[in-house]
């Protein structure tokens, strides 16, 4: 009878093999979805993940969106990882991104059309605000009440996007734009524009700030007291609290940080590519980014490989859509199949498995 | 001889890492209370698991009555008359005595029909149950009944019981003693699961000696002494702690009037404890499980805050300080539970240690972790304490319980602690770790520290001691020499009769 | 402003089927919670329903055999999770949040040929006479026969928990999964059955909107409404009677602002619209305010892993 045996150690060849084995995987069964959709898979799987570098015709294009969709999935994912490691499930960074970009926003339309370098700083940091005040919610919530931080997170994602619609017709609308639901362009004016500072690979401004947030993210969490504490209540809640580590803290700075850094991340895709808020600005980062922090490990650096990884099947998907006419939405299952084949195939870190005689 | 009732036949069984039992064969005959002696970790949990249906082995066989006996699960060996009373009660704290009889039994009689018998049984065998009570609100013994009530309700012919008396008062241990004596006359078996060698003597006629997953030895306790069947447990010379003078130094520590309430919906609060700790003392606090010993200890560790003053450490008072405020004073802790309260399974040695080490030890600079001296006191530990692994890197839960329990009490130790409190530090933990242990305990008291031990085990207590107190619902009494005291008295006060011994 | 037009009856009517969905979601959460396991993946189980559900139901143009489908297919999703969880033992949150995004994903693929269409009509329940009577017709005898229908669960399900032995087993293992192990139940087993059955009762809730409430097929229809169903749940402190409280507050809560969106008062419609959402959060906070209690409630083994150690 074939039975699963825990390991003494967590293997640690099995924590890098198992994300590779489930992108293989979700190949394997990607293709056959695509297959049943009527799609040659293998002309499919090419455009996902070989077309973006390599293709004459969309290659150049693909490329340059390649760090744009990767940056704000990497900035959340970090983010939400530092939470998941600590056992804080914040599943609202669609919200945070949300209201980052609203507080940012807010605060780049209340100085238009005043020009000068300060002014984009300024509203990084009132969208970092933003997003960080917006996950104080469930964090002082839980902190107080014991109130579960994935449910209340979760429905401030509903919440927030009321919010946007609300300012979008109100407050935040355009005076020029014709009663349409929509704020004034950021991208129009130099002084609210995210630098673009390499286009063939899409790296503007934020995409900096992403990769400086991954390093940072790293020494904290491997050299850094606080590291450790998060890590210690996420494995043994109970050892922690031994240790001296007040949960309350830990849920505040955990999802203070993850909700500032999808609040940033809403702010950059606001003055880049999105442009203004309108009610479609949220395309579902804050959710496509829990994926990319598990599919990454955890780890900072594995976000980053993971984040491009999920960006190349934003725009392999968009290809696909192009060339072959498969239904956008086929690119959602494929994703949410790499997280399933992850966690099924996570098994074999912690256990092995092994054959064993029945005795009658 | 008659036909044996069960005959065991060359059983074996591994686990990664971990010959458990390794050909094991004895019988037992019809109405036979046989011992099962051996070390923890000597195999005896597997070996009854195997006969419950619990655990498959890997080769071997038995014999029920002379038919081939491999059950496949318990209900198999209980239908076929094989009971058993696990040493971690198989119950359901929400649930009803009813219910959780229900549970153990493969056709349970209507609610009403159930409620009379449960009455009827448990009362005929001394062991009154009311069937309507929430097992959470159960004091141990009385969990421990309604265990032995479920096996007696389906007529077994085998009875298994791992480890009964650990959890229970000597009173408690006497009722159980007069009810499986009676079992035994009425022809049932009892195959008697104990290191406790004074227990044996007095109750079984046979024992079976297991080390290291293999039969070493067979014997008729009322033959043997405690000291030639603890040879044979061992396979060697037990080494005893070597005796002390006790001359108390000024007050350590000082619990003044110490109220904390439980969190645990069934656990018991602790009211106005007060009592004084002084420099060279070991103190021991005795009582049941779950009279509020968890409780003495998350108010020491830090982990629950009280009021300033109910604790005082050299006259400051410090109750309402967390962990890390106290270790840095010089309190530190040992919790009962070793993996997922004192160390973090998945966690390294190192980290394990600089997870309470890091402030008395300066493992941190500005906040960093200084990676070297953390690495360097893991290893110190592991080699002052013995402590067997393959290297700091590896995680705590690939330790055995004896060496993890070593690592644990040694990262504490070496801290060099004003006072130092441990809860249970040798549960479950071979003889020779425990052995160790304890004298690192009273080497740390002979150097000036003040150590407070809440154990259940009372035999460790009178050994370590040099005072003893009891705790009782959540109340402790006032503590005592521990020299001259009976196990009669000790029972009394360990039953909640704390007036009684205070004044004696 | 002019309240007038809001009738009571026709109110509680409304309410009621708003809030069928998350009362069949919630009630099979339940099941669910009470043997021990936490899954998140309601909101793509409801969804994955309402699509399986509609799609069926227009293709053989009966209703009945697209609830069918949608709990079929509600299950079939559920035991991914149990597969994953229980077998391969991944950790709840994470299996759960997979499955939510999964469903949503799969559900818009397979819903891409569906939107706007009409489903086939359902069958009310309309006895004469009774119907028609005033205010206590429509209230009692004026609903689609899946109002009933789910009360009727919410019962058997009490009566499963509090009066069976399976039932008793099902707690049991839900309370303490070694204790349950070591009397030699099932653990796995019994669980899988029971992430099977919220698998369908969740499918179900979702096939209830697109087809009868709704009634057709959006991307996204749920709107959250498997969350909510998770939050009614811990509001109803795992106690099958209190769900329906629990829901029908809810629905009472969205019929309201629906209704005063309708009214055209001066509040922005996007701020009424988050009103079930707010008091989600305000009913999830008075609920767990009392820690003490709310712990003697929870099922204890809820969301720990089990594995049989030999």
């Amino acid at each position: 009878m074939l039975r699963l045996e825990p390991r003494l150690q967590p293997s640690r060849p099995m924590r890098l093999i198992t994300p590779v084995l489930a992108v293989l995987l979700t190949m394997l069964f990607g293709g056959l979805l695509f297959a049943a959709l009527g799609v040659d898979p293998v002309e499919a799987i090419k455009l996902i993940f070989w077309d973006p570098f390599f293709h004459p015709t969309y290659g150049a294009y693909s490329m340059s969106q390649l760090l744009v969709k990767a940056g704000p999935l990497i900035l959340i994912a970090v983010g939400l990882s530092i939470g998941f490691r600590a056992g804080v499930w914040n599943i609202g960074a669609e919200g945070q991104f949300i209201m980052g970009a609203i507080s940012g926003g807010a605060v780049g339309l209340a100085l238009y059309p005043a020009a000068g370098i300060w002014v984009l700083p300024l509203m990084t940091v009132a969208a970092a605000l933003g997003g960080f005040l917006w996950a104080m919610i469930p964090a002082l919530l839980k902190i107080k009440f014991n109130a579960n931080e994935i449910l209340v997170s979760l429905m401030l994602v509903y919440v927030a996007e009321n919010f946007l619609a609300a300012m979008v017709t109100g407050p935040l609308q355009n005076p020029q734009g014709f009663g349409f639901p929509e704020s004034r362009s950021f991208t129009g004016v130099d002084s609210t524009t995210l630098p673009m500072l390499y286009q063939p690979l899409g790296m503007h401004a934020g995409v900096v700030v992403a990769f400086i947030v991954v390093i940072a993210a790293y020494v904290m969490m491997e050299r850094h007291l606080l590291g450790f504490q998060i890590k210690l209540t996420g494995e043994s809640p109970r050892a922690a609290k031994f240790a001296g580590v007040k949960p309350a803290v830990i849920v505040a700075i955990t999802l203070g940080i993850s909700g500032a850094l999808a609040g940033m991340a809403g702010l950059f895709e606001l003055t880049g590519p999105a442009g203004k808020l309108t009610t479609n600005f949220p395309v579902g980062y804050g959710f496509t980014a829990i994926i990319v922090a598990f599919l990454g490990r955890l780890n900072p650096f594995g976000i980053v490989l993971a984040g491009i990884l999920m960006a190349l099947t934003y725009i392999g998907g968009e290809l696909t859509q192009l060339t072959l006419g498969m239904p956008a939405a086929a690119i959602s299952v494929f994703q949410g199949m790499m997280l399933f084949f992850l966690l099924a195939v996570d098994v074999f870190v912690n256990y092995r498995l092994v054959w064993k005689k029945e005795v009658k | 001889m008659s036909e044996p009732l069960l005959s065991i036949e060359g059983l074996s069984k591994a686990y990664p890492g971990v010959q458990a039992n390794d050909n094991v064969s004895f019988t037992i005959q019809p109405g036979e209370i046989h011992a099962l002696l051996g070390e923890n970790g000597a195999g005896k949990s597997t070996l009854v698991k195997m006969i419950y249906g619990l655990v498959r082995p890997d080769s071997g066989d038995m014999h029920l009555h002379g038919k081939h006996y491999m059950p496949h699960k318990p209900s198999e060996a209980r239908a076929l008359g094989v009971g058993m009373v696990f040493q971690h009660f198989s119950l359901f704290e929400a649930m009803n005595v009813a219910e959780n009889i229900t549970l153990g039994m493969e056709d349970a009689p209507p609610r009403l029909e159930l409620a009379q018998k449960i009455r009827e049984v448990s009362n005929a065998y001394g062991l009154p149950l009311d069937p309507d009570r929430l097992i959470g609100d159960l004091s141990v013994g009385e969990r421990q009944r309604v265990e032995i009530v479920r096996c007696l309700l389906q007529n077994p012919k085998l009875l298994i019981m791992d480890e009964p008396t650990s959890v229970l008062t000597p009173q408690e241990v006497d009722t159980l003693f007069t009810t499986l004596r009676k079992l035994s006359a009425e022809g049932v078996a009892i195959l008697y699961i104990s290191h406790k060698l004074d227990e044996i003597k007095a109750l079984c006629g046979s024992a079976t000696i297991l080390r290291m997953g293999k039969v070493v030895d067979t014997c008729i306790p009322a033959e043997e002494t405690a000291h030639s069947m603890a040879e044979m447990m061992i396979g060697g010379e037990l080494a005893m702690p070597s005796a002390r003078e006790f001359t108390p130094g000024e007050v350590l520590l000082e619990l003044d009037g110490l109220a904390l309430a439980s969190l645990d919906p069934f656990g018991t609060s602790l009211e106005n404890v007060s009592l004084q700790l002084r420099a060279g003392e070991v103190l021991g606090v005795g009582g049941v499980a779950g009279n509020g010993q968890d409780e003495l200890l998350l108010a020491l560790s830090g982990e629950r805050l009280v009021d300033k003053d109910m604790v005082k450490l050299k006259g400051v008072g410090i109750g309402s300080l967390g962990p890390t405020a106290r270790r840095a004073l010089g309190l530190l802790a040992a919790p009962e539970e070793r993996l997922g309260h004192a160390a973090a399974p998945d966690m390294s040695l190192s980290e394990n240690g600089f997870l309470s080490g890091w402030v008395r030890m300066k493992l941190t600079k500005s906040g960093f972790v200084r990676r070297g001296r953390r690495d360097d006191f893991a290893r110190d530990i592991v080699s002052r304490f013995d402590v067997r692994t393959p290297g700091i890197s590896n995680a705590a839960r690939s330790l055995s319980g004896g060496n993890l329990q070593k690592f644990v009490i040694g990262r504490e130790v070496l801290q060099g602690p004003t006072v130092l409190v441990v809860n249970q530090p040798t549960w479950g933990v071979d003889a020779s770790a425990a052995a160790a242990i304890r004298q690192a305990l009273r080497d740390l008291a002979a150097e000036g520290a003040a150590v407070l031990v809440i154990s259940q085990d009372l035999d460790e207590l009178m050994e370590m001691s040099d005072s003893f107190a009891v705790l009782a619902e959540g109340h402790i009494s006032k503590p005592q020499p521990a020299h001259g005291l009976s196990i009669e008295k000790i029972g009394l006060m360990m039953g909640g009769n704390l007036e009684e011994s205070a004044h004696a | 402003m002019d309240f007038s037009s809001l009738s009571l009856v026709a109110l509680t009517v409304s309410l009621i089927g708003a809030a069928t969905p998350i009362l069949l979601a919630a009630i099979g959460e339940l099941v669910v919670e009470k043997s021990g396991v936490l899954n998140l993946g309601v909101e793509g189980m409801m969804i994955i329903g309402a699509i399986a559900g509609f799609a069926i139901s227009v293709e053989t143009g009966s209703v009945w055999t697209g609830m069918l489908a949608a709990m079929a297919a509600g299950a079939v999703l559920a035991l991914i999770f149990g597969f994953l969880t229980q077998v391969l033992l991944s950790n709840q949150v994470a299996t759960g949040l997979a499955l939510t995004l999964f469903g949503l994903g799969l559900a818009a693929l397979l819903g891409q040929n569906y939107t706007g269409m009409k489903p086939p009509p359902s069958p009310r329940l309309d006895i004469p006479v009774l119907s028609d009577l005033p205010v206590v017709g429509p209230l009692l005898f004026g609903h689609d026969f899946m109002i009933y229908f789910s009360l009727l669960i919410v019962f058997a399900v009490w009566y499963f928990l509090n009066r069976t032995r399976a039932g008793l087993v099902l707690r049991a293992v839900g309370e303490n999964h070694d204790a349950a192990h070591s009397l030699g139940y099932n653990v796995v087993a019994i669980r899988m059955a029971a992430i099977a059955f919220g698998g369908a009762l969740a499918g179900l809730g979702g096939a209830y909107l697109s087809l009868i409430r709704v009634p057709q097929w959006t991307e996204g229809m749920t709107a959250g409404a498997g969350w909510i169903a998770l939050a009614i749940v811990v509001f109803a402190s795992w106690k099958p009677g209190r769900v329906i409280l629990g829901a029908y507050l809810f629905g009472g809560v969205t019929i309201l602002q629906l209704n005063l969106q309708a009214l055209g008062i001066s509040i922005s419609p996007a701020f009424l619209s988050m009103t079930p959402y707010l008091v989600t959060i305000i009913v999830l906070v008075i609920m767990s305010a009392d820690r003490r209690r709310a712990s003697l409630n929870a099922p204890a083994s809820l969301g720990r892993i089990f594995h049989a150690s030999h």
